[in-house]
């Protein structure tokens, strides 16, 4: 069954919405956990040591695609409500998602 | 063909119908068929059926549509339908919905032109090229079928908020150089319920028949509103 949501611009909409949730929560987690890692428990090294594990690359690299998707989606935004209109949308949408997605990328390979 | 109609208020359920299946045929022809032929005491609206009054609205297969000029053979999944009133509105009876609230939002955004002039003025010399008259075009052509509005999320999370085709009309108005009541209608369409409550979603320019933008429109508001508030008039 369709609904009136399939569409691009919807599926942006959720997005941007749910990157920018995702984001509040984890980023303050992000935070206390680097304060943690560089003050208490185990020095810089061993924060290195930590940061250098699969799981945590993964991790970030989810981060930096939340936050590109939220950034880009955002400047999609502000450009469709401040500059004049354009047609083309569906095509902004795609460009920003696009986007994000090879930031993540750019930021996985270069950490592996 | 089998077909799935809501039959109902606010509560009911989908009743299935066996309608045969012509060539060329559109979903309004679907529901007069059992109208006519299965179920005189089914519901519905239409008067054109040319794609001119906006009173055929309804949902089929999830999505608000027109249905004097949607073809069976566009939106039939699996060679069936399921037809259900506009969402958004409250049901009257099977496929009728209660538009007065979608109207009178039309009025709460300032709807309703207002010039100064007089039978015995000359004509307002407006050139077909002048940008504002452009924006005015862009949206003019909207037959008030509710389309948008059913499939507006905003619309369904806060009740209040005027809608796309309230707003589009608004945006129509704003760019008409005869009309009178610009700060006035600034000020209705300003606020949260107003343009600044659309999350552009689009869904209305989606879903538009007559494929106008709502959301250019309610841009351009979005825009009116804030020039307006920057230079201290709203
Ligand atoms: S663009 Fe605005 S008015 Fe149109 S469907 Fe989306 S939220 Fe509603
Ligand atoms: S803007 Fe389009 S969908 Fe909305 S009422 Fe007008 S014609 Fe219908
Ligand atoms: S019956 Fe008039 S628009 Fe469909």
């Amino acid at each position: 069954m369709t609904s009136h949501r399939s569409h691009p611009s919807y599926w942006a909409f959720v997005l941007h919405r749910v990157s920018g949730l995702v984001l509040a929560v984890f980023l303050p987690f992000h935070f206390s956990l680097l304060v943690q890692a560089t003050e208490y428990a185990v020095g810089f090294d061993g924060f290195l040591k930590w940061s250098e594990q699969p799981m945590v690359k993964l991790a970030e690299t989810g981060l930096i695609v939340l936050l590109a998707l939220h950034l880009t989606g955002g400047v999609r935004l502000l450009a469709l409500e401040f500059l004049a209109w354009r047609d083309w949308q569906k095509t902004l949408v795609a460009v920003c998602g696009g986007l994000s997605l090879a930031i993540g990328l750019l930021f996985l390979v270069n950490a592996v | 063909m089998k077909v799935s109609i809501w039959r109902g208020g606010k509560v009911g359920r989908f009743v299935a119908y066996e309608v045969p299946r012509l060539e060329n045929q559109t979903v309004l022809d679907v529901v007069t068929y059992v109208q006519r032929k299965l179920d005189p005491s089914l519901s519905y609206r239409f008067s054109c059926r040319v794609g001119m009054c906006g009173s055929c609205a309804m949902t089929v297969n999830g999505k608000p549509r027109w249905t004097c000029r949607t073809h069976v053979s566009k939106v039939a999944v699996g060679g069936t339908l399921e037809i259900a009133p506009l969402g958004n509105l409250a049901v009257i009876k099977d496929l009728s919905v209660d538009m007065r609230v979608f109207f009178d939002k039309w009025a709460k955004a300032g709807g309703a032109f207002k010039g100064d002039k007089t039978r015995d003025d000359d004509f307002a010399l407006i050139k077909p090229a002048d940008k504002q008259r452009q924006n005015a075009n862009a949206g003019i052509e909207c037959i008030g079928c509710g389309v948008c509005y059913a499939g507006c999320d905003v619309v369904r999370w806060k009740p209040d908020y005027l809608g796309p085709a309230a707003l589009n009309r608004a945006w129509t108005l704003v760019n008409d150089a005869r009309d009178t009541q610009g700060p006035v209608r600034l000020q209705l369409i300003a606020g949260e319920n107003g343009c600044l409550g659309c999350h552009s979603q689009q869904s209305c320019q989606e879903h538009c028949p007559k494929h106008l933008s709502p959301t250019a429109s309610i841009a351009g508001l979005k825009r009116a509103v804030s020039v307006a508030a920057l230079k201290g008039r709203l």
